[in-house]
């Protein structure tokens, strides 16, 4: 885009002493955090307590938390669909926020979502005792059709019988899929006047294009950009901020971000609805104002902790369906923090420290979901102090940054858990997951489920023999993998089609460059259940057990077979093996809008729903039993230790996996070394080392197995006891209890 | 060198960290012990007879697997078990193997079989980490079944060699809380130029799953674990004497 730069009055104020030129000329936060930020090379020492005012403010609003947490919310408008406007100014504490704004006009007061589907916000209040508002009904049962209509107007009975035999689950069929990292940094560097120019600009591109479908979408969806920036400044003005000009101080750059991102999540309920990578660019101006003498450290820790106040208490109205698969009330506020630059400089900040500070300032908490981006070129210190943290709080996950620069550049961020993004160039079409454990025992069983006995894969001749046979299971297996990709991606074309149609995001898409790059990010769950009972076939025997009806409904495991986990090349092979080949099939289908195909091996809490919608499998596994997560082995059967268990999911490929790969290890403090004053620099050492080794993703939780045990017998000793659960972090008393079970269950590397 | 043959009797193998040495280790449990330490939570490493039979090279190649692991962070190999001296051929072989491809060795033993480690084995290894059972000799006796004396022998040369040492202690309440024992080991310990720390390791039941398996009995079942204050104390008398104890 071209659009002409003045750089007079109020804008040459805001900008004072920040150097470069390209980022005058066009949008691009990258180039403008390059030329201005300060790496930090140092440790912790500098870093400020929380006043008396940020411990007012935190106490007034979790004051709420417990009645929140007994009533399952605390409070809703029923009758007035979300919009960027929709709701007067709310505050948690008028005098003494320094940051404002929330989602409705009180604190934890949730908003109703309609576009996404009137059902799901019907039994969103029923579920909580409300009764939906007969006029929002009416709109949206009547004139306005939501996305989940329009899903089930183009769903096949193939995608339909999928989905409901459980084999491809958790679809944003009926709900936002969020997974969108609006550049919410935008609004500070640059102000809604400039971005609206800036989308004029590229708008102006497309009236030249002969009004093709492809061309008359982007240009309505530009239209509605312009329009939600808009929305975004008079939203703003309620909150006496004039968002229109850019940010002039670090406190309006860290207010005007926020609103930004507030914007976001009064307009959509996504499934989540991440920050991006804001610290080093916030720290550019904190840096500013601290250089100018304007503020010092505590008021610096102070913005940021306020900010992060806010971040903890975004919330939507969901149902307790979704809550099963996805629990503790996430919303996946991921924060990317770290990583190395192009230029080799470190992309550690003094505000990325400030961050991390936070759980030690407000206590731990699940959200924001804060990911350090892992190098093992990362200073010392900061490395340290992450380590420090997550033994202290188990609140934070690292990706591999080594992983992600070469591929989507130093200005990535995470989306949800794992999925890279670079912030304001790329999106992506989350797409959930199938059951590969379940696939499996289709191809046993001709297509048929294993639970109900219904027909629900095309039939094929099911496996008769005693005895499981190797070259015939994979030889079905993989022609049932090529039925279940191809329904897959078709499902989820259609999906992403009524969603543009009838949720657009309009504000975060208005913070990404037009074009946009999109991704096609599907997923895959029970890979370690897939991968043993593959295992068992072929180096044990397995003996199959037939109902009446002929179906395969149990197996007989004789011998030993190797298990994934144990970093033996004979049973990781196989994991590897089914990562690459349903990557492969994926890639043969055709996607909505040309989207880029991924996939994750990420299950979030879901694999607790799976395991129960999935029958016994030739691993040894009982139905019901919940799967691994991710890509985690399967609980107990990594006998090895912390690294053998994580070098096997090493060995996945992550260029077969773009779309994340998820570890969650537990490991107990005397795991990390009998002196506490060690562990910190034991715990750099793995994430190096795992780093290193090609891993991904690992979420770190340093716990005892008695502590969740106290904690599930008395809760309200606990109520911030985070741990890492697949990607992202809950507070451990607001898990089911099926899923505390889960918890505990897993593998716990300790030093028996 | 006939090392690339050498077999051993080996239990199974495990990564740690920083506990059986500095950062995170490689550790090679073997099997065959001569002592039957009553709080042994390994009682599957008893007999020789009951370990597999692997080669040098074999456990050479499981080591090379996780060299990202191990170098990171000061870790490295411990060999542990059972009692390692039992096999010194084979315990020597690796340590050499693994000194020659630059990796930190740590060999965990009692010492009751010190004598079994010529000076070749220990110029092979980087650390010793020494389990003094207890320093009350009766006490000892009971306690594992041999005696005390070759453990402080080993002690005393180690330290004559100048080879650096952990020692360990397991605190279990009414057979090594004695104020007058801990007291003659802090001592001693004190004494050893060569010793840069003591681990105090409260005991713990976690293998009286094994002794079920087995059909064993487990001698202490009904022994608890030590209490926090205990725990303090015992360490505290150790660095009266000052002796680095944690």
């Amino acid at each position: 885009m071209t659009a002409t730069v003045t750089v007079g009055g109020l804008t040459a104020k805001a900008w004072r002493g920040f150097v470069g030129t390209r980022w005058h000329e066009r949008i691009d936060v990258r180039d403008f955090v390059q030329a201005n930020y300060t790496p930090y090379e140092g440790d912790a020492s500098f870093l400020a307590g929380p006043t008396e005012r940020t411990r007012a403010v935190w106490h007034r609003v979790s004051a709420l938390f417990p009645e929140e947490r007994r009533k399952g919310i605390l409070d809703v408008d029923v009758a007035t669909p979300s919009t960027i406007t929709s709701h007067a100014p709310g505050y948690i504490d008028r005098e003494r926020e320094l940051i404002v704004g929330l989602q409705t006009d009180a604190p934890l007061k949730r908003a109703i979502m309609p576009n996404g589907g009137l059902r799901m916000v019907e039994n969103g209040l029923g579920a909580y005792g409300y009764t939906p508002d007969p006029f929002v009904t009416k709109v949206f049962g009547t004139y306005r059709k939501t996305h989940n209509d329009g899903v089930f107007d183009a769903y096949t009975p193939e995608m339909r019988a999928a989905r409901k035999a459980g084999i491809i689950t958790g679809l944003p069929d009926a709900y936002g899929r969020g997974r969108i990292i609006g550049d919410y940094r935008r609004v500070a560097l640059y102000g809604t006047d400039r971005l609206i120019e800036a989308k004029r600009a590229e708008r102006a591109l497309l009236d030249t294009e002969p009004s093709t479908e492809h061309v008359i979408r982007d240009r309505e969806e530009l239209a509605e950009q312009i329009r939600a920036l808009g929305e975004l400044g008079r939203m703003a003005a309620t909150y006496g901020c004039d968002v229109s000009r850019p940010a002039a101080t670090a406190h309006e750059a860290v207010q005007w971000l926020y609103l930004g991102y507030l914007a976001a999540v009064k307009e959509q309920n996504g499934a989540a609805m991440s920050l991006g990578r804001t610290s080093t660019f916030l720290d550019v101006y904190l840096q500013r104002d601290l250089d100018e003498g304007t503020i010092d450290e505590t008021r610096a820790q102070e913005l940021i902790d306020d900010f992060v106040i806010k971040l903890r208490i975004v919330r939507f109205l969901r149902t307790p369906e979704y809550d099963a698969l996805f629990s503790g009330d996430p919303t996946w506020v991921t924060e990317s923090i770290g990583g190395m630059g192009l230029d080799g400089r470190t992309l550690v900040s003094r505000t990325s420290f400030r961050f991390l500070q936070t759980l030690y300032n407000l206590g731990p908490a699940p959200e924001p979901n804060l990911t350090a981006l892992w190098s093992p070129r990362l200073p010392v210190g900061f490395k340290e102090f992450c380590a420090r943290v997550s033994i202290d709080t188990s609140a934070v996950q690292y990706e591999s940054d080594e992983l992600t620069r070469p591929r989507t550049g130093d200005d990535t961020a995470i989306a949800c858990c794992v999925s890279a993004m670079a912030v304001g160039r790329q999106m992506q079409f989350f797409g959930a997951r199938v059951n590969l454990a379940k696939a499996l025992l289709y191809a046993i069983n001709g297509g048929r489920d294993e639970l109900t006995g219904e027909q629900v894969a095309p039939e094929t001749a099911a496996l008769t023999g005693e005895y499981l046979n190797y070259g015939e299971l994979s030889t079905a297996y993989d022609r049932m993998l090529d039925w279940l990709a191809r329904t897959y991606v078709d499902a989820l074309n259609v999906i992403h089609c009524m969603h543009d149609k009838y949720a657009y995001e309009r504000i975060e898409m208005a913070l990404h460059d037009h074009p946009v790059h999109r991704f096609m990010a599907c997923g895959i769950a029970g890979l370690s259940v897939a991968a043993d009972s593959l295992s068992a076939v072929k180096y044990a025997r397995v003996k199959v057990i037939r109902d009446s009806t002929g179906l395969a409904v149990d197996y007989v495991v004789e011998g030993d077979y190797p298990a994934y986990g144990n970093n033996d090349d004979r049973a990781d092979a196989l994991a590897v093996g089914l990562v690459e080949s349903f990557m492969a099939k994926v890639r043969k289908h055709p996607t909505y809008r040309n989207a880029e195909h991924t996939q994750s091996v990420l299950t979030i809490t879901s694999n607790v729903v799976y395991g129960k919608h999935t029958g016994n499998t030739p691993d040894g596994r009982r139905a019901g039993q919940p799967f691994a997560p991710g890509a985690n082995p399967m609980n107990g059967r990594d006998r090895h230790g912390v690294a053998a268990s994580a070098l096997s999911v090493a060995k996945l490929p992550y260029e077969q996996a773009r779309d994340g790969i998820s570890l969650t290890t537990t490991i107990t403090p005397e795991g990390l070394g009998h002196r506490p004053e060690e562990r910190p620099c034991h715990l750099v050492g793995i994430l190096d080392a795992y780093m290193a080794s090609g891993g991904f993703h690992m979420n770190v939780n340093v716990l005892d197995r008695a502590t969740l045990e106290d904690a599930m017998e008395h809760p309200e000793k606990y109520p911030d006891l985070t741990i890492r659960v697949s990607g992202y972090a809950v507070n451990f008393v607001r898990l089911t209890r099926e899923q505390q079970l889960d918890v505990i269950s897993r593998t716990f590397h300790g030093s028996l | 060198m006939k090392a690339a043959t050498t077999t051993g009797r080996i239990h199974s193998w495990d990564l740690s960290t920083g506990v059986d040495g500095p950062g995170t280790r490689f550790v090679l449990f073997v099997n065959g012990c001569p002592l039957r330490c009553l709080y042994c939570a390994n009682p599957d490493t008893w007999h020789m007879r009951d370990g597999r039979e692997a080669t040098v090279d074999e456990v050479m190649a499981e080591i090379e697997k996780y060299r990202p692991f191990i170098t990171t962070a000061g870790g490295g190999v411990t060999i542990t078990g059972g009692e390692p001296l039992l096999q010194p051929a084979f315990t020597g072989a690796v340590l050499r193997r693994c000194r020659e491809v630059g990796l930190h060795t740590a060999l965990d033993t009692s010492g009751f079989l010190g004598a079994r480690a010529t000076d070749d084995l220990l110029a092979d290894t980087d650390l010793v980490l020494l389990d003094i059972k207890s320093f009350d000799t009766n006490t000892y006796r009971k306690l594992t079944g041999g005696t005390l004396a070759p453990t402080l022998n080993f002690a005393t040369r180690l330290d004559r060699l100048g080879k650096r040492m952990w020692i360990r202690y397991v605190l279990v309440p009414g057979w090594t809380d004695d104020p007058e024992a801990v007291d003659g080991l802090a001592r001693f310990v004190a004494g050893l130029a060569a010793v840069d720390r003591v681990d105090i390791l409260p005991f713990h039941k976690l293998g009286a799953a094994k002794y079920e398996a087995l059909g064993l009995p487990f001698p202490l079942r009904d022994t608890p674990s030590p209490a926090p204050d205990l725990v303090r104390r015992v360490r505290d008398q150790f660095r009266a004497r000052g002796v680095n104890a944690c």
